[in-house]
């Protein structure tokens, strides 16, 4: 099998669903500079509420597709109010507060959220149950499955869907108005709390089925799973540009991508056996094909760290750019 | 009131701490006229604006706006009104296109929402084809029809001018503000500037400016009031005005 078609088919499934969920963080952080570190518990919310949905509907003998969309129907508007919420009672009474008090509410908001689906859905990693059939596709090589297919699909329709609605609708113009002075958008006529709470409400809706295909792609759910996605959405719009909406589909799936290969290549990288000017200290290990791997796909996870890391140090304003304010 | 009193401002005052920026000031302006606000730097003429449409509160006094008390306790209700206003260093949406500032402008007079625009629905889109129409009749009134698709950010200087005063008239208003709107322009800019603010109160708008360019004021207003150390010292037609020592005074000191 060629593992490098393999990764690439891998990472950009694993990538559209960081750029769907780093569009919440940077639709939010362009419009009020604020990182919502809540909204990984948003996406964790979308998968658990799917699966209650999905296991509650799974002996009525429904189609699959019927009880996703039931799940679906169920999580969208749940996670939407969710959303509204958190903006609502969290973050707008410290609109005018120094930027470190919202900032700290969001990560009190994170635990919050988190404890709550710990008393609802319990401690246990929970299993989604398997009821999409799954087809296995060849191609050059590598397998592709239909669930990928979806997944990436998906992604890619919603991320139009949310070009459409920034770039050519008066919610999105009123959006970015909002997002360069609100003050002035003020003047304009624009409703500032409605357009900032719509932002958030938009950006929940997403973490919703985002939630659902995490959910169904690794087939698991567990009240802790937001937290480490959720990072590393943030860093994959901190990679894009933080407040860059393109920069998040961008930087989101550029760091699908170097997981996916990172993880892929890293082990036989790290093989001491396969650099032969090393071998004649490790014989005993590497002889009959034996190896000595220093790192192996465990430090998937390290990636998305290390890419974090790398940008704030080289350049901190991303690939595409940080949303620069032009405040008189 | 006079019926042909389109503002009245009594007794407005502004304190910033023991700053007394504005001392009761009252004005009134008329329908259809063009009313300059001059004064040496810091007289309060940039203040007097920023009380009017809310963008700081009054420490005293109240206007009238069109026969009616006028709510200046936040900007878009005085927007609402009928007052749009410009302001002295521009205050573009830099990175949105000279159309998208003026379709900003149109929000205070729509109301689609965003189900609709959401789901394609009928009269939302009508109303967005609307609002970009009327954007791109506004361009063309300014004259930078051509520019529609620029960032706001890469237009010239004087086009930037015009794109604000075209974002102010998108939210219909009866009275048109426009703080030094011919700050930093040429001869060149600044005619056409002259012959753009005669054409507005030609086709029924009230405007009120402040500006420098002594010149300007003197040829385009029909009155012109007179503001030193934050209080009205003159208020009268512009030969009057110019010959009023008291302004003679202001401006050239004591």
């Amino acid at each position: 099998m060629d593992t490098f078609l393999q990764q690439i088919i891998n990472g950009l499934t694993l990538g559209s669903l960081y750029a769907i969920v780093a569009l919440g963080y940077t639709m939010v952080y362009g419009i009020i500079q604020l990182i919502n570190f809540a909204h990984g518990e948003v996406v964790m919310f979308g998968a658990m509420i799917t699966l209650s949905v999905i296991s509650a509907a799974a002996g009525s003998g429904l189609p699959p597709a019927a009880m996703i969309l039931m799940g679906v129907a169920v999580a969208i508007p749940a996670c939407m109010a969710l959303g509204y919420l958190l903006e609502r009672a969290a973050y707008r009474p410290l609109r005018k507060a120094p930027r470190l008090a919202p900032l700290i509410t969001a990560i009190g908001m994170s635990i919050v959220l988190q404890q709550i689906a710990l008393m609802i859905w319990s401690r246990n990693i929970l299993s989604f149950p398997q009821i999409l059939p799954v087809t296995l596709y060849e191609v050059a090589g590598a397998s592709v499955s239909s669930l990928q297919i979806i997944i990436i699909g998906l992604c890619l329709v919603m991320m139009t869907g949310l070009a459409w609605i920034v770039y050519g609708s008066r919610l999105g113009t009123a959006m970015r108005a909002t997002a360069e002075n609100p003050e002035i958008a003020r003047l304009m006529g624009v409703d500032v709390d409605r357009v900032i709470a719509m932002t958030f409400i938009i950006g929940a809706g997403l973490a919703a089925v985002a939630g659902l295909m995490v959910g169904i792609y690794y087939g698991l759910a567990h009240y802790t799973m937001g937290a480490t996605l959720g990072l590393k959405a943030f860093s994959a719009a901190v990679l894009g540009g933080i407040g860059n909406i393109p920069g998040a589909m961008v930087g989101g799936i550029l760091l699908g991508l170097v997981e996916a290969l990172g993880a892929g290549y890293i082990g036989e990288l790290t093989d001491l056996c396969g650099y032969s000017t090393l071998n004649f200290l490790f014989q005993s290990r590497c002889a009959d094909g034996g190896n000595l791997v220093l790192f192996g796909s465990n430090y998937q996870d390290v990636f998305a760290f290390v890419v974090l890391i790398l940008v704030l140090v080289f350049r901190p304003s991303g690939l595409l750019g940080e949303r620069v304010a032009d405040r008189a | 009131m006079n019926p042909s009193c389109l503002l009245e401002a009594q007794a407005i005052s502004k304190r910033f701490g023991g700053v007394r920026a504005l001392h009761e000031v009252s004005l009134t302006i008329r329908q259809c006229e063009i009313y300059g606000l001059i004064g040496p730097n810091g007289a309060g003429k940039t203040t007097f604006f920023n009380v009017l449409t809310g963008l700081c509160t009054a420490s005293s006094g109240n206007f009238n706006f069109a026969g009616a008390p006028l709510d200046i306790s936040a900007p878009h209700l005085v927007a609402q009104a009928g007052i749009a206003r410009t302001f002295q260093n521009i205050r573009l949406f830099a990175n949105m296109t000279a159309l998208e500032n003026v379709m900003v402008g149109r929000h205070l007079r729509t109301h689609a929402g965003v189900i609709g625009a959401v789901l394609g629905c009928a009269a939302t889109r009508a109303e967005e084809n609307a609002i970009q129409q009327r954007a791109v009749e506004l361009l063309h009134y300014v004259g930078i029809a051509d520019r529609a698709n620029h960032l706001a950010r890469n237009l010239p200087y004087g086009d930037q001018r015009r794109l604000e005063i075209a974002r102010a008239l998108a939210t219909d208003p009866k009275l048109l503000a426009l703080d030094e709107p011919a700050a930093g322009m040429n001869a060149t800019e600044t005619a056409a500037l002259r012959v753009l603010i005669e054409g507005l109160r030609n086709d029924g708008l009230t405007v009120m400016l402040i500006e420098h360019d002594v010149k300007l004021v003197m040829g385009l207003c029909d009155r012109v009031a007179v503001l030193d150390y934050g209080e009205k010292i003159a208020e009268d037609v512009p030969e009057n005005v110019q010959r009023n020592s008291k302004v003679i005074e202001a401006y050239l000191g004591a």
